[in-house]
């Protein structure tokens, strides 16, 4: 009978490994936290690993348990069966041996600044999602729905909310970063007798799927949220544009609006004051460009989704010319708990640079994929031993693509890089989306970003020369080093398309499509010099060789 | 008015201006491929990328608005070496497949090509992507390997001449230029006025019943004849013959606008049926009966002509009554003319019968 192995990893232990830990018995220390979580039967639920440069080097060797982040040290191998039968075990933290937080210094300062709880009590954009029935108003008054609306219809002005979201740090969910009461400021700011509010729900990066889950289980969320904004910049109107593959959030949202304008909550005169909104959901057509905001404009306006040269910005000259607020499902969905809380509470969560909660989708190599909302700031490594439950099949982890297509690609040494804006931006790579793709050591480098300029060469919208024919340039050339068929200036070649898509294109897309490009030459260039000097595919992936080519057609509609 | 400096210049231009109209004021050149003045700032092709202080990206100078103090670079060794890499990355699309396109061996994509020394042969395309000629319009050429998708014939259709034949097809490395919803030009409601002809930068819309007849050796303005508009053409004329009609933007009346009869009604002037002197048939000249079939034309003077005519007209008049004539008169005519028409019909012969061949 085939067995069956029960994977739950819950807890991610890492230990320092460098020079100066082995020197104070980190070796020894591995060995007895693995003999103990051997012993108490944890195998299946701890992740036992190392990390090196870790600074601090009084506190060597130094255990860090993940996902309360909790740093141990000096620990001597005789703490570990301690460690393991009350922390591991019971769940107890051991307060004495915690290293005070203003020690912690170097690659793991951020720790400091962590909060430990357990995600399970930190939900904020998920909250509700699987408690309440989505499509029912009454389910979601219940749970604290429409209080944050009629808190700031009835006792704040717009300027107060968009005082108390400036106040929560929350920044923009859709991979930018953008401050969020920043931009609501600026819209606010404008004079116009016509402004829009505009959700966007396109979430084409492939990958990504947090805002359909919100959607889909939580729609009066959003409804409530861009009432809120709409009465924040003092607008009348909105639109959420949704990709047309989300055929059930849209239902669900329409009847959301609907059951809404029922009850007053949306229409003329809402709770009975002057301010009026009301909601339009307009479809998405599977374009992937459209999730740019001016691109995704132009679509509502029924042109072709094409981005628009910027400045001017959509704050000042959106839709219709008018000035319009753009904002991402998720971000939105942070909006009505702040509201109804308060801007200080959501500092509490994630990091001081990025305050709030993440959702995060993760998929590829991994055990268990999906969607899970954890406080800004774990990191990659803890994403994927305790979130997705660990590699797939015990195969090593050999890199991730974060933010979706256009997101960087991070090597097993920036592992340890916590996900939030100012991290990532720091140590040069992009949070983006939050797509988590995983790939093990049986993927090829080369291949990965072939099919990404793949998929870029045909969601490109053609506007641009760079985005249109780089994206094509580049394709061509990473499909001849996959077929052995590339000289060592086809390197240098990609470096120089990479560089025009990212200094010359019109929009993110382009500019994006560049970056795996410039990440797999940084970090894997090994590996891409082995197809072409060796004309080997270290993991096997490649055909390195010429095979039929795929019959393109480029025929003229004209000439049928 | 806005004050900003364009390579060190200080510019004053009116507020909304693109920088790239600003430093024309200036008399600075930036190159461009899919701008033009006519029509709306596009910002497509990137090669009119200019360094603007407080931007960390080039950014496109022919859809960037002025705005105060800003402080722009236009050229410079960066900006230059961006431009090959656009134009480099143009001419990788762009296959020429060798025949006589009637342009002088150039356009605006091979003109900068050269202007930044790019080895043309090299970069252009091997292999064509299309079928050349493409589309069975009598007076467009389509060979949409020559095109660069900057747009200028979409949105001449659009924004001069209204019509809304062209639009982009597909996305990508896919995206084409296509008539309608991927039909032929005329199924698209075109009228042939040739507008997206005179604004392509590069030959794949091109003047089909020219093609072959090479570049003209002078360029003649004249006035249209064919209505009392009065649009200004240019006559390419080659060994004393008319083999292209071109408009030009400097022309007070239309513009770059010509009408199909306009640009292409010009196969009359050469033909060998062009009347160019007064015939009257002979046996009114013999005061014979009329025979059978009327008999033959017979070349003569003006005033013999118009004398015959007035007293045929006069005759049918004081026999038939004033109302037994009409008179049908032409746009060709000046508004002058067709009011003397008007004074010739009710004053002279006495009827209200008079009509104009474009009264619809």
């Amino acid at each position: 009978m085939m067995e069956v192995k029960v994977i739950n990893k819950r807890a991610l232990v890492l230990v320092s490994d460098d020079s100066e830990s082995r020197r104070l018995g980190s070796q020894e220390l591995l060995q007895a936290l693995r003999t103990e979580i051997d012993r108490c039967g944890l195998a299946n639920e701890v992740d036992l690993n190392t990390i090196v440069d870790v600074g601090a080097k009084n506190l060597l060797p130094l255990v860090i348990i993940y996902p309360e982040a909790v740093v141990y040290g000096p620990v001597h191998p005789a703490d570990a069966g301690r460690i393991v039968k009350e922390h591991l075990s019971q769940g107890r933290v051991i307060e004495e041996m915690i290293v005070p937080k203003h020690q912690l210094t170097g690659r793991i300062a951020w720790l400091a600044a962590r909060s430990g709880a357990l995600p399970a009590a930190q939900r904020i954009v998920l909250e509700r999602a699987g408690r309440i029935d989505p499509e029912s108003i009454e389910d979601y008054i219940i749970y604290d729905g429409y209080q944050a609306l009629t808190k700031a219809l009835t006792q704040m002005t717009p300027a107060q909310v968009i005082e108390e979201l400036t106040i929560s740090g929350l920044q923009g969910r859709g991979g930018a970063g953008f401050p969020t009461g920043k931009k609501w400021e600026i819209v606010a700011s404008t004079s116009g007798s016509k402004k829009y509010v505009i959700c966007n729900a396109d979430e084409s990066e492939p990958g990504t799927y947090k805002d359909r889950v919100i959607l889909e289980s939580d729609p009066h969320s959003i409804v409530e949220a861009m009432a809120l904004a709409a009465y924040a910049i003092g607008a009348d109107e909105g639109f959420i544009y949704i990709r047309g593959e989300y055929q059930l959030a849209q239902q669900r949202f329409q009847k959301a609006i609907e059951q809404a304008q029922a009850l007053g909550l949306l229409g003329e005169h809402i709770l009975g004051t002057d301010f009026s909104f009301h909601l339009h959901i307009h479809s998405g057509a599977g374009a992937y460009v459209c999730g740019e905001e001016t691109a995704l404009i132009e679509s509502i306006e029924g042109k072709r989704g094409e981005p628009r040269s910027r400045p001017p910005y959509p704050t000042t000259h959106g839709l219709w010319g008018c000035p319009t607020l753009v904002n991402n499902v998720e971000t939105l969905a942070n909006v009505p708990p702040i509201l109804r809380r308060s801007g200080e509470w959501y500092k509490k969560f994630g990091t001081p640079s990025s305050p709030g909660t993440k959702v995060y989708t993760i998929f590829g190599n991994v055990n268990l994929t999906g969607v899970f909302e954890v406080p800004m700031g774990i990191t990659l490594r803890e994403a994927i031993s305790i979130y997705a439950k660990g590699m797939k099949n015990g195969a090593a982890f050999k890199l991730a693509q974060t933010g979706g297509s256009s997101g960087s690609l991070i090597p097993a040494s920036l592992q340890d890089t916590p996900l939030d804006f100012a991290a990532t931006r720091k140590a040069g790579v992009s949070l983006g989306s939050g797509a988590l793709l995983i790939a093990d050591e049986n993927t090829c480098v080369v291949d990965l970003v072939k099919v990404l300029l793949n998929f870029f060469r045909f969601e490109s919208c053609g506007k641009c020369t760079p985005c249109r024919i780089g994206t094509q340039r580049s394709y061509e050339i990473l499909t001849r080093i996959t077929q052995g068929q590339a000289e060592l200036d086809a390197l240098d070649e990609l470096l120089k398309l990479a560089d025009q898509m990212v200094r010359l294109s019109n929009c993110g897309l382009g500019q994006t499509a560049a970056v795996p490009i410039r990440d797999m030459l940084k970090h894997f260039r090994t590996e891409v010099e082995a197809h072409i000097q060796l004309g080997v595919c270290p993991t096997g992936v490649c055909p390195m060789r010429v095979e039929a080519p795929a019959a393109e057609e480029m025929q003229p509609l004209a000439s049928a | 008015m806005i004050t900003l400096k364009i390579d060190g210049k200080t510019v004053e231009v009116p507020e909304n201006t693109t920088v790239l109209r600003a430093a024309e004021a200036a008399g600075i050149t930036i190159p461009t491929l899919c701008d033009h003045p006519d029509l709306t700032p596009y910002g497509g092709c990137r090669l009119c990328v200019v360094e603007v202080k407080g931007y960390r990206l080039p950014m496109a100078s022919c859809a960037l608005p002025v705005s105060q103090d800003m402080e722009v670079i236009t050229e410079n060794p960066a900006l230059a070496e961006a431009r090959r890499g656009i134009l480099e990355l143009l001419l990788s699309d762009y296959y020429d497949q060798g025949y006589e396109d009637g342009l002088g061996g150039s356009n605006e994509l091979l003109h900068w090509a050269e202007h930044y020394h790019i080895d043309l042969e090299q970069a252009m395309a091997k292999q064509p992507r299309y079928r050349v000629d493409s589309d069975p319009n009598p007076f467009v050429w389509v060979d949409m390997n020559k095109c660069i998708l900057c747009t200028r014939c979409i949105r001449a259709c659009a924004d001069v001449q209204g019509r809304f034949v062209w639009s982009l097809a597909a996305r990508g490395a896919h995206t084409q230029v296509v008539a309608g919803a991927g039909t032929t030009m005329l199924d698209a409601r075109c009228e042939s006025c040739g507008a997206c002809v005179a604004y392509c930068p590069t030959g794949a819309l091109n003047n089909k019943m020219s093609l072959h007849l090479g570049a003209a050796d002078r360029k003649v303005t004249t006035t249209c004849t064919y209505c009392g508009v009065g649009c200004q053409l240019e006559l390419n004329v080659k060994d004393d013959k008319v083999i292209r009609v071109t408009s030009n933007s400097d022309a007070a009346v239309n513009g770059m606008r010509l009408c199909v009869k306009g640009r292409y009604g010009y196969d009359f002037i050469h033909h060998p049926d062009r009347l160019t002197q007064p015939q009257v048939r002979k046996y009114l000249l013999d005061g014979t009966p009329r025979p059978p079939g009327r008999g033959e034309w017979v070349t003569v003077d003006w005033d013999t002509a118009l004398d015959l005519t007035a007293a045929k007209l006069s005759a049918c008049r004081d026999i038939y009554g004033s109302n037994s004539l009409g008179i049908l008169c032409s746009a060709k005519c000046l508004n002058e003319e067709n009011y003397l028409f008007n004074k010739f019909a009710r004053q002279v012969i006495g009827t209200n019968n008079i009509d104009h061949c474009a009264r619809l």
